[in-house]
């Protein structure tokens, strides 16, 4: 079963399109990245499926039910972090934890405590007077705690500092091998590289590519590094050129030997071909 | 359950000082009364002489001899402002303050559908009006009886019971407002019961004003023609209450639907 797919999505608000023909797909269980710059639609795509918005055309199903038609059963498996989270003031933390759970009419407190005390939380403080880091916190316990089938987490670590990252990314682990898809936006790549299973880039509102990390890193694409005088201008396959402090370096996906013919004929000092980062080939997506 | 117990929990502090508030206002008022009544068969001459001045608020029809004539005037204008604009803010807010204090992407993403959120959230505005003009009349009527007065319970009662309409009307019609709105909702349910409260002032005045009364919920409150007639006009009732259920109606109809601002 899929955990979330799209079919030819869009969103406009008045005549700003969010997002447009937008189709999805992650499979259950997956640990999956969905990776754009700010405005590209992340946001929208992710609020839309959570029925926060409602979808101009097209149609979403999470495991098979539709985003519409099924609204409040969805949201019965579903765990969800906002990119700016907010609770009511005058309330404590565990005040919050507790309507949540409520709500959801489960008792998770023994879990919730578990995660409070990996995250290092006090829970008898007040949710108004914490900072962004530690609100964070309180959200990523209301979405973890009743271990929902699916997570879907809008750039859930902005805010935390290195170590929680890091420990908020072992708990995702965790919940990812008990069972649970992972859904999590992102404009950092790094965290998406290591962390994730399969990756999507979106950009003005569509999907450009959605594949397995490991095959978005082989892409074909070499990362040429040199230090020297060479003419890229008559390469073909040449992209995201920079030039830095004397060295030069590009992205190629043409023929590596043409490229080595052209380079021992020119004043070449020092040379490494590496494999790109995600990021790179992020930047070479967006660029195209 | 939960939605209506945590509505009232968070509503709780202005629950306690607008109460408090109309409550201290009320019992001064009465208290004030033995004081005042003295003087008071002037005054009512004074009154009957000031033209359309007294008649705006009513004060040419009522009796400020008597207790009843006085609560009706005094008090009138407190509970009848006071109550209004509690009920205004508690309904224009009811919705609105999700979004605009943020919290709507943490309620709406729990399974409690929209429908829900809507009808507990209603009850509690609901209950918190009733409560609060539960309290004021046994306030109101205590503190007769602390004075030593008689109470005439008929007009005593009806009375409440109109203002508490009014009450629920200005909220169900806030209550509507509410799912239009993201931000700034106080100021529209204050300006809307103050607009009522003149619309009255004005069919007071003037008789060719006088269908005015079929709009503004205070037309049915007028404590004179309450006092007078011993009845509540059925008819400006009647209307106020279909202006409250078509307020209810537009926030399910809009809310159901309405795209949330994060």
């Amino acid at each position: 079963m899929k955990a979330i797919t799209t079919n030819n999505l869009k969103k406009k608000y008045g005549d700003i399109i969010g997002i447009e023909n937008l189709n999805l797909s992650v499979d259950e269980g997956d640990f999956f990245g969905f990776i754009g710059p700010n405005g590209a639609g992340k946001s929208t795509t992710i609020r839309t499926l959570l029925g926060l918005i409602a979808p101009t055309s097209g149609e979403a199903s999470i495991f098979d039910m539709d985003i519409v038609g099924d609204h409040d059963k969805i949201l019965d498996s579903i765990g969800y972090l906002p990119s700016e989270i907010n609770f009511y003031n005058k309330m404590t933390v565990k005040e919050v934890i507790k309507l949540s759970v409520d709500m959801r009419k489960k008792d998770c407190s023994k879990k919730a405590e578990e995660l409070c005390e990996r995250l290092n939380l006090d829970t008898s403080k007040k949710v108004d007077a914490l900072s962004l880091g530690n609100r964070k916190k309180v959200g990523i316990i209301c979405a973890i705690q009743h271990q929902p089938k699916l997570l879907i987490l809008d750039e859930p670590t902005s805010g935390l500092d290195p170590l929680m990252q890091k420990e908020f990314f072992k708990i995702l682990s965790e919940e990812n091998s008990n069972g649970s898809t992972v859904f999590l936006s992102s404009h950092i790549l790094s965290e998406v590289q290591s962390y994730c299973h399969t990756a999507a880039f979106i950009k003005d509102g569509r999907i450009i590519v959605s594949d397995k990390v490991e095959k978005l890193e082989e892409t074909g694409a070499k990362k040429i590094t040199f230090s020297g005088t060479f003419d890229t201008t008559t390469l073909k396959g040449v992209s995201d050129l920079q030039q830095n402090e004397g060295t030069t370096s590009f992205l190629y996906t043409g023929d590596i030997k043409k490229l080595l013919r052209l380079m021992s004929e020119s004043e070449i000092k020092d040379l490494t071909i590496t494999e790109p980062t995600l990021e790179e080939i992020f930047m070479n997506y967006y660029e195209a | 359950m939960i939605i209506l117990k945590h509505e009232l929990k968070q509503n709780k502090g202005a629950f306690i000082i607008w109460t408090a508030a109309i409550g201290f206002f009320i019992l001064a008022c009465i208290f004030l009364y033995p004081e005042m009544k003295n003087e008071m068969d002037e005054a009512t001459k004074v009154f009957a002489s000031m033209g359309t001045f007294s008649s705006a608020f009513g004060m040419d029809k009522l009796n400020f001899g008597t207790l009843i004539g006085f609560y009706a005037v005094e008090c009138g204008n407190i509970l009848g402002i006071g109550g209004a604009f509690f009920a205004a803010i508690s309904g224009v807010t009811a919705l609105m303050k999700e979004e605009k204090e943020r919290t709507a992407e943490f309620l709406f993403t729990h399974p409690v559908s929209r429908k829900k959120v809507i009808t507990e959230k209603l009850i509690s505005v609901f209950i918190m009006i009733v409560l609060m003009n539960i309290i004021i009349l046994c306030l109101a009527v205590l503190s007769m009886a602390a004075i030593g007065e008689k109470i005439i319970w008929t007009e005593i009662l009806l009375y409440h019971f109109a203002q508490l309409m009014m009450q629920l009307e200005i909220g169900g019609i806030c209550f509507g407002i509410s799912a239009y709105i993201s931000s700034s909702g106080i100021g529209i349910g204050i300006g809307i019961t103050a607009a009522f409260y003149f619309l009255n002032l004005i069919a007071n005045i003037s008789d060719k004003a006088d269908f005015l009364k079929y709009i503004t919920p205070y037309g049915y409150t007028d404590g004179s023609d309450i006092i007078n007639d011993k009845s509540i006009n059925v008819m400006y009732l009647l209307i106020g209450m279909v202006f409250m259920v078509v307020g209810i109606v537009i926030a399910y109809v809009k809310y159901t639907k309405k795209d949330l601002k994060a």
